[in-house]
């Protein structure tokens, strides 16, 4: 049993000495040349504007179940006016830049790692290091890139049409007048709380597609392997947003209030 | 084996036929337990082939891998084109892959890029060069490894040989003055592995390439050595039986358990008393 623990942490410490090497290339090769812009624009079209249907979905569906639920609990203290309040500080604060986070991982993270999973299977990212290219400068910087650029952008989207739904609930359903629900969501907001919902994207969108990256370039083992760096990519992606969350609000709550 | 510096001054003068443009010296490498090449030293001159033969998994491969510096040795020493790669880092090593060609098992094509842009890969991504001029080369050697009509296919549109051929000139659009094959015809019928193994006889003679040529397909190999591309009164290539002069310019070499077994010409090879390699050659 220890000699299976010793070898399952030393595994873990060499994922991370490597997860590290390669967060240090990206870094390298973000401050120095060549740099392919045209492949990142294509990973901003792929990962911002590709992400747009299931980000707009979540955000606008869990702003309405927001407002049912909270407007349920809000009752018991005859508070349902103050809904707006609710949404917008959870909408922009914590369910905005997490659940955007973990959607974009489910439907980026997984890509990436098994696009870059069957290139490293078929001796693809070989093949670029043969022809003079850096696989991290050429496949992983520019994906790095889009998602620290994107994720935010998204968030913002999915607090907005979040908000939005749960006008919608809050008019229609709770009967609250719309003018009492926006004055609620504008009272409730703060400047610490936007900076908030605007800082925190950034990392998770970083972790995101960095460990989907890392997971698909050390891909091996076939096309079985390419379906295992799929599952790892989107298991380690989501557990990182929800840690990085807890560590990254904890850090600016200190800081920021 | 010659002393390193004096190797050093020899590959510095590469261009010369005959003299060394790859070297390894005593050359060792291990995965974790599994020792993969023990003690393993050759050069490979300019103009010259070396075909590699072996059991799977003899390190025939690995051997390709490390010159390009996809690897590193634990021990030894390897010089390309002068320069020794075992301790170079990955940056610097991009200066020597530029005179360097690898095709790949299977062709690693990009997927997601059509021939034309798989072909013209390294000069549209990685140098300077006009994309007219690009193209004029993309169209050249497309039309070199008689490919032009698919110029614009992508790689899934190709069969198992046109897209060898494609990965061939892949690595020739550069002009590199080593190529690697890595069984550059494992999984083709033969009509089509003639074809491959054609193109590498005329890069040999006709371009002047050093190729390092890794397979177990023996009547490749042997094909490879004993033919030779010659380019007739009407500028046309034909593949005639090699001279005595050319058939002294391909060696073989065998490995087995992480030690060279062999290392000598076609006449050599076929005239060895050797039961493990007359088992081989059965």
């Amino acid at each position: 049993m220890s000699s299976f623990l010793i070898a399952w942490s030393k595994k873990a410490v060499l994922e991370v000495q490597e997860y590290v090497k390669l967060c240090v290339a990206l870094a390298k090769a973000a401050t120095s040349r060549p740099f392919y812009y045209r492949d990142v624009v294509e990973q901003l079209d792929a990962i911002g504007v590709g992400s747009l249907t299931v980000v707009l979905l979540t955000g606008g569906f869990t702003g309405a179940v927001l407002a049912l639920q909270s407007g349920m609990t809000l009752d018991q203290f005859g508070a349902r006016s103050v809904v707006g309040r609710l949404i917008s500080a959870s909408m922009i604060k914590e369910l905005g830049p997490v659940l955007t986070a973990l959607m974009v991982t489910g439907r980026v993270g997984s890509g990436i790692a098994a696009e870059l999973g069957s290139m490293a299977v078929t001796d693809q990212l070989n093949a670029l290091r043969a022809l003079g290219t850096d696989p991290v400068r050429k496949l992983a910087l520019p994906r790095v890139i889009a998602g620290v650029v994107m994720v935010p952008i998204l968030t913002v989207i999915s607090d907005f049409v979040g908000i939005v739904g749960a006008w919608i609930v809050t008019v229609t359903q709770l009967r609250v007048a719309s003018s009492v629900y926006w004055n609620s969501v504008v009272d409730a907001l703060y400047p610490e709380d936007i900076w908030m919902g605007l800082i925190k994207p950034v990392f998770l969108g970083f972790a995101l597609v960095s460990i989907a990256c890392f997971v698909g370039m050390r891909t091996t083992g076939g096309t079985q392997g390419v379906g295992k760096s799929t599952t790892a990519a989107v298991v380690a992606g989501s557990v990182a947003v929800l840690v990085l969350d807890f560590i990254i609000t904890k850090l600016l709550i200190s800081l920021l209030y | 084996m010659a002393t390193s510096s004096s190797l050093e001054a020899r590959l510095s003068r590469v261009k010369t036929l005959g003299e060394p443009i790859i070297a390894f010296e005593h050359v060792f490498l291990a995965f974790g337990d599994n020792v993969i090449l023990k003690d393993i030293s050759f050069e490979l001159r300019t103009g010259f082939t070396k075909i590699f033969l072996g059991a799977s998994g003899a390190g025939k491969s690995t051997v390709l891998k490390l010159i390009l510096g996809l690897l590193k040795p634990q021990a030894g020493k390897i010089w390309v084109n002068g320069v020794r790669v075992d301790t170079l880092s990955e940056s610097d090593m991009m200066k020597v892959r530029d005179d360097l060609g690898m095709v790949f098992q299977e062709g690693a094509l990009f997927d997601s890029l059509s021939v034309r842009e798989n072909v013209g890969y390294k000069l549209y991504e990685e140098s300077d060069m006009p994309l007219d001029d690009v193209h004029r080369r993309v169209e050249e050697v497309l039309g070199w490894v008689e490919l032009e009509e698919h110029i614009d296919k992508m790689p899934s549109q190709l069969s198992g040989g046109q897209r060898r051929r494609v990965a061939i000139a892949r690595a020739m659009t550069f002009q590199p003055r080593i190529l690697l094959y890595d069984e550059p015809t494992t999984g083709l019928d033969p009509i089509t592995s003639i074809t491959i193994d054609e193109e590498i006889v005329k890069l040999r003679d006709i371009e002047g390439v050093s190729s390092l040529m890794v397979t177990h397909q023996l009547r490749d190999a042997f094909w490879v050595a004993e033919k030779m591309a010659v380019r007739g009164p009407d500028g046309k290539v034909e593949i005639v039986p090699a001279s005595p002069e050319k058939l002294e310019q391909t060696e073989f070499v065998m490995l087995r358990e992480g030690l060279i077994a062999f290392e000598g010409t076609v006449r050599e090879l076929r005239a060895t008393d050797d039961p493990y390699l007359k088992l081989f050659l059965s």
